[in-house]
Order: structure tokens, then C-alpha cells, then sequence
């Protein structure tokens, strides 16, 4: 007995040495522990993968990179996930589980809005920081939680920039923005409400005058009663939003029915694959997006967003041949603001990381972030990209884009 | 409501939009009728309804799009579709239906039900939830200033859908094995005693409605989406339809299905899309309290 556990001991030891061994650098660095629960199964799976590559693609370059200084020890991360099977209970369950019994002292976020909903309670009755990269919905942002943070754009500026630019273009043509016509046909789901909220608050504060406003049926496979709608009404501005069934539907028929609206703009181009699925049909059309590796921005840490994408792809060659999701780019943000954070706080308490993360202040490759009162990042845009021959450019905000807009679309 | 006027005032001031959504309403009303009427088909022969039935509508329409992105033909598609979904309505008869159809009709009812779940997740596991379409690249035809639009997809859709139709019906009346179809329906004991294998039968008939339905999602994909949590609105349709018609009424299922596509193109229309599939079973609540109303006590068989 005693024999064995010696043995055990020996081999237990010899193990960790060998472990420690294979980190390369900063094998002197200690752990410091995050959580996460995410989906790794059920229907959110593939975007929920997404997120932990990026998650752990920004931790690899944090080490490499040295490890994070806190006061005058070096500390790497390490995540602990639990799989939530996209399920909001298990989610908050497993937030339980994390907290309690793992005693994770700082939590980065599930992926989608609803997970999120139903962990931020959690993290928030423990007072756990909780920066979150996947959960847009901007009913996260008016409960008045006091631990989380979201790196990415809130849910009501998806389309909200290509109210912007539709004024932008009235002007250029010589016309007011109050002649401008919109029509809108979003789904019934708490995201896509959130996105023709921002949007109707955009125009109303142009003046514009809204022709069509429908909802989009949950199982939607024909549109061509708005779409008929839109011949008759003629709107300068289309947009539409119902995840990837509402991309495709309303890209194919808009295509079958010759509907020519100057501007039309979707969410869920790359979900639908519009281009790939529709060629032709798509071209011109105004696809919104956190983030392109396209943009002008950069870090010391990952370099220009160019940089993080080709860095990534090698790290991970499964993302080789297409484009590399944002839902990767900000969850590897997400961790870098924590980086950021302890580094600034110099102090493993949470309260003082808490309040670290509140005052960040931080120009990313993948934007700049800066929270508001309520978590939110008010600090980087929403992304319109228009597809000019099969190619996804940006072309809004105009500060980082790299192709002029074709304008009006035939 | 001022919305609701609005679009009236459209529908009048435009009365060629009227021409437009009429067309549009058969055309989809066409492919609801294929699955309704193999659902009435399995409904008056085997005593089961089926509410899987969209859900093979979509499984077609997902073995055409894999078939398509293969490098097969995209028309091609749908008589394949019809082959492959023949034989899984067959495996489906063998393992479970065979066991339930004796029963009541709640097992029935539990069973296709449970098909219909287990169906929609498998296809979600096996082709992700995205939607899919086909798209054959083909133009669109416009009439009166562009106003009306027939793109040659649909119209290729609903010929095929029209040709299918008419070769179930032709077959029904002429074959041997459609004479036993409809004896067995009218009575099925009385078909044993004369010496019909009513069992070969009643697989052939659920293997015939898969097939169907195979088709019909085929034939769907080519002209609008698939998800694999669609079936439900096919299943309601069809449903709607065949309690409209009948069990027993061929030219009432398909005058049924045209017309339920085209008013609810017009319900669409005037109260907002959103409202299209409650239209749908809207329309059945009327159809149901008009039959109640009626109290028609007449027995009805498939002809």
C-alpha cells in the first residue's frame, strides 16, 4: 500500500515535471483560473467552438508572449469549461458549479445572448467579473449588472450604420435625409427586435419616413408579399434580419423578383453563405459584421487584425480555407481585456479587477473597447460590408474601410 | 390597423398585385396539396395520421441539396428523392408503423410524432441547422411592367408537381396495386377475404406518401429554403387541407390546397407576413366549425 502510493507520488511528480517541462516559456508563471461554461454540443455548438478557439488562441499568445505581470509575479491563464449544451439552465448551473465548487474567481462568457441572460444572474449574486464576447442583446445592458462586460457592439447597431450611410448618400445626391424611405422586415425574436429598435430610433432621428415595418414568421421560406410590398412602395433603404433563413430567403427572391432597392442590408450573410449559395443575387447587398480582418486596426499583442488572422489560421488550420469568424476574433478579445485588466489592477482581488475592467481603455486589433456604466462597448463600431463581386468589403464606418460603396444598387 | 388599411388601399390601387399574389398562392398551394394528399392517402388507408408528414417533405428536400452538391443535376434531384425517401417510408413502415397501425389513435398519433422529432434532429445533426436551397440559375419572367413575376424555377417546380400528381392519380385508378389501394380503404377486412395482402398494401401506401412528400420537398429547395425544423409548417398544411377536403376527395385536396396557398398569400399580404401560418390554422378552426355545423354523418373513402 504504502508502496504504491509512494509510486504514485513518484510518478505524480515526474508527470507535472515533464508537464511543466513542455511549456516552453514562462514555465515559471503560475495558473490563474477562468471559467466558462459553453457550447460545446446542442445547437449553438459551432459558434460555441469558435469561441474557445478563440479563447485559447489568446491565451497561447498571452504566454508567449510572457505571461500577465501582476505586481511582481508572472500568471498564465487557464480556462476550466463546462459544456452547456446551448441550454440556458445547464448554463446557469453549471456558472453554479463553476463558482462554488471550482471557485473560479472570474468567468469569460457563454456563447449567444440567451446563455448569457441566463448566466449573467449568477456571476452577478457572486459578484464574479464576467467578460463576455458572444451575447449582443441589449436587454444584457439594462439590468443594471455590475460584472459584466461585453466586448462586442450591442444587437441594435447591426443595421443602424446603413441608416447612417443611406443619410449620407441622400446628402450626396442633393436630397434631405427626411426624403429617405424605409422599409423593414425583421423576425419576431428578441435579437432581430433589438436590431429594428436601433434602426427605427436611427431613422426617426433623421426624419426618415418608414414605408414598411413587418415581422418575419419563425418558420419563413417566402417573402414575396413584402417584396411585392417594396415594388409598389419603392423604399430607398431594405433591411432585413431573421438569421441565416431570413439572409437567404430574402437574397434569393430579391434576386428572382428583380426588386431594385438602392440600398439593401441583411445580418447573417456568412451564416446563409449568400454568396456561395446565390452568386449573383447577392452582389451589392450591405452585410453587417463585428468585425473583418480587412480593418485598420491593430495591438501590441496580436498586431494589425490582418496579422490575427493569419496567425490564427496557422494555430489552427481548420479555419484554413474560409474566413475566420468574428465569433473567434472576440472571444480572443475578451481575454486580452482581462490581461489588460489584471495587469492594471496589480492585485488578484476581484472587486479592484472588477473596477480594472470598468476603467479599460483599450485599441485592439479587434476594435477599440471601452465599456459604458451598464457594460457595453461603446467604443467600436458596427461593420457594414457590401458584397462587390462575390467579395465581402467594407465599406462603413468609413474611417476603416477599404472599398468605396457601389451605390445604388441595380 | 393603420397598416392593415394601407395594404388594402394597395391591393386596389394596384389591382394587377392582386394577379401577382393569386399566382404565387397556387404555386406554393400546389406543393401543399402533394402533401396533403398523401397524408389524406395514409389517412383513409391505414387509419394513421401521420404527423411526420413535413418532415419527409423536408428530409426530400434535403436529399436533393446533398444530391445537388454532389455535382448531380438539380432536376434530377427530385425523382431521386422520390426513390431514396420510398425506401426510408418503407423502413419507417417496417419498424414502427406496422406495430401502431392496429392500435388506437393516440398511439399513432404519439408514434409519427416521435418520428417526426427523431427526423428533424437527425437532419439537424447531419446538415447543421442553416437553411439550404437549390439554386438552378434559371430567369425569372415578368408580365404587366414587371409587377408580376414568374420565375421559370417555380413554374419548372410546379409542372413537376402537376406531372407527379397526375401519374399517383393515373396509377390509383389503373393499377393493379392502386385497385387494392382503395379496396383496402373502403374496407379493409372485407379486402382480406378477398384475398388482397393488406399488409403489402399498407406499406406500399406509406412508402408511396414518403415518396410523395420526397418529391414535393424536392421540388421545394429548388424554389424556396429548407431547415430542418420546417416540417411543422408543411404538417399543418396538410392537415389544414385534407379536414377542408376530405379524405376522399382528390379534386377537393387540390382545389383545397390552391386556395388555402392563395389566401394566405392575401392574409400575408394585408395583416404582415407574420401572420401567414396563423392564417393557416385559422382557416382550419373555420373549416372545423363549418363541419360541425354540417354534422355529416356520410362515410368517407379514398377514390
Amino acid at each position: 500500500m504504502t508502496i504504491t502510493r509512494t509510486t504514485l507520488a513518484v510518478l505524480g511528480a515526474v508527470a507535472g515535471t515533464l508537464l511543466f517541462a513542455g511549456q516552453s516559456q514562462a514555465a515559471d508563471c503560475e495558473d490563474l483560473v477562468l471559467g466558462s461554461a459553453i457550447s460545446l454540443t446542442g445547437k449553438y455548438a459551432t459558434n460555441g467552438v469558435h469561441a474557445q478557439n478563440g479563447y485559447e488562441f489568446a491565451i497561447k499568445k498571452i504566454d508567449e508572449a510572457g505571461g500577465v505581470q501582476i505586481g511582481d509575479k508572472c500568471y498564465n491563464f487557464k480556462v476550466t469549461y463546462y459544456d452547456d449544451e446551448s441550454k440556458g439552465d445547464r448554463g446557469a448551473t453549471l456558472a453554479e458549479r463553476l463558482i462554488s465548487q471550482d471557485k473560479v474567481q472570474y468567468m469569460l462568457g457563454p456563447y449567444s445572448s440567451g446563455l448569457t441572460k441566463a448566466i449573467a444572474p449568477v456571476t452577478e449574486k457572486y459578484k464574479i467579473p464576467m467578460v463576455e464576447a458572444e451575447g449582443a442583446s441589449r436587454s444584457l445592458f439594462n439590468k443594471g449588472y455590475k460584472y459584466l462586460f461585453a466586448v462586442l457592439s450591442t444587437s441594435e447597431q447591426y443595421l443602424a450604420s446603413a441608416i447612417t450611410l443611406a443619410a449620407e448618400q441622400a446628402e450626396k445626391e442633393g436630397k434631405s435625409a427626411a426624403d429617405v424611405k424605409v422599409a423593414v422586415a425583421v423576425e419576431n425574436d428578441p435579437f432581430s427586435l433589438d436590431i429594428r429598435a436601433g434602426v427605427l430610433e436611427d431613422a426617426e432621428k433623421l426624419g426618415m419616413q418608414i414605408v414598411i415595418d413587418e415581422k418575419l414568421p419563425r418558420d419563413l421560406s417566402d417573402m414575396s408579399s413584402i417584396l411585392t410590398k417594396v415594388k409598389l412602395l419603392k423604399p430607398d433603404v431594405l433591411i432585413v434580419s431573421g438569421h441565416s433563413k431570413g439572409a437567404a430567403t430574402a437574397v434569393r427572391q430579391i434576386g428572382e423578383m428583380q426588386i431594385s432597392v438602392p440600398m439593401v442590408a441583411i445580418t447573417h450573410c456568412e451564416a446563409a453563405d449568400v454568396t456561395g449559395n446565390f452568386g449573383e443575387f447577392a452582389n451589392d447587398i450591405l452585410c453587417s459584421t463585428q468585425w473583418a480582418e480587412t480593418l485598420t486596426y491593430e495591438d501590441e499583442l496580436f498586431g494589425s487584425a490582418a496579422n490575427y488572422d493569419t496567425e490564427f489560421k496557422a494555430a489552427y488550420p481548420e479555419y484554413a480555407d474560409k474566413t475566420v469568424p468574428y465569433q473567434v476574433a472576440q472571444a480572443s478579445a475578451a481575454v486580452y481585456v482581462f490581461a489588460d485588466a489584471f495587469e492594471r489592477a496589480g492585485t488578484l482581488d476581484k472587486e479592484a479587477v472588477r473596477d480594472a475592467i470598468a476603467e479599460t481603455e483599450l485599441s485592439t486589433f479587434y476594435g477599440d473597447i471601452k465599456f459604458s456604466e451598464f457594460g457595453n462597448n461603446i467604443a467600436k463600431p458596427m461593420v457594414l460590408r457590401q458584397i462587390q463581386d462575390g467579395k465581402y468589403n467594407v465599406v462603413a464606418p468609413s474611417a476603416f474601410a477599404s472599398h468605396e460603396l457601389n451605390w445604388p444598387r441595380k | 390597423m393603420e397598416q392593415i388599411l394601407g395594404n388594402l388601399g394597395l391591393l386596389l390601387e394596384f389591382p394587377v398585385v392582386n394577379l401577382k399574389i393569386i399566382i404565387d398562392g397556387v404555386m406554393i398551394g400546389a406543393l401543399f396539396a402533394l402533401a396533403a394528399y398523401g397524408l389524406a392517402m395514409v389517412w383513409g388507408v391505414m387509419n394513421v395520421k401521420n404527423l411526420a408528414q413535413g418532415d419527409f417533405v423536408i428530409a426530400g428536400g434535403y436529399i436533393a441539396w446533398w444530391l445537388a452538391g454532389l455535382g448531380v443535376p438539380a432536376l434530377l434531384g427530385v425523382p431521386l428523392a422520390f426513390v431514396v425517401m420510398w425506401v426510408i417510408g418503407w423502413v419507417i413502415y417496417k419498424l414502427v408503423i406496422t406495430r401502431v397501425i392496429e392500435r388506437d389513435l393516440f398511439t399513432s398519433l404519439l408514434a409519427t410524432f416521435g418520428i417526426a422529432i427523431m427526423m428533424a434532429q437527425l437532419l439537424n445533426l447531419m446538415f447543421g441547422s442553416d437553411t439550404q436551397s437549390v439554386n438552378l440559375g434559371y430567369e425569372t419572367l415578368f408580365f404587366f411592367d414587371g409587377f408580376v413575376d414568374v420565375p421559370i424555377a417555380k413554374l419548372i417546380g410546379v409542372c413537376m408537381a402537376a406531372v407527379l400528381a397526375t401519374c399517383v392519380i393515373v396509377f390509383m385508378k389503373y393499377s393493379r396495386m392502386g385497385q387494392a389501394i382503395r379496396a383496402t380503404s373502403q374496407d379493409a377486412r372485407a379486402a382480406r377475404v378477398l384475398g388482397i395482402d393488406t399488409e403489402k398494401v399498407y406499406a406500399f401506401t406509406f412508402s408511396l406518401n414518403a415518396a410523395i412528400c420526397g418529391a414535393a420537398g424536392a421540388i421545394i429547395v429548388m424554389v424556396w429554403v429548407i431547415q430542418p425544423f420546417y416540417g411543422i409548417t408543411y404538417a399543418i398544411r396538410a392537415f389544414v387541407i385534407v379536414t377542408a377536403a376530405g379524405l376522399g376527395n382528390l379534386p377537393g385536396v387540390i382545389a383545397a390546397g390552391l386556395g388555402i396557398g392563395a389566401l394566405e398569400q392575401y392574409g400575408s399580404h394585408i395583416f404582415g407576413i407574420g401572420y401567414q401560418q396563423a392564417i393557416a390554422v385559422l382557416l382550419l378552426l373555420l373549416v372545423l366549425v363549418f363541419r360541425m355545423i354540417q354534422q355529416r354523418r356520410s362515410r368517407q373513402v379514398l377514390k
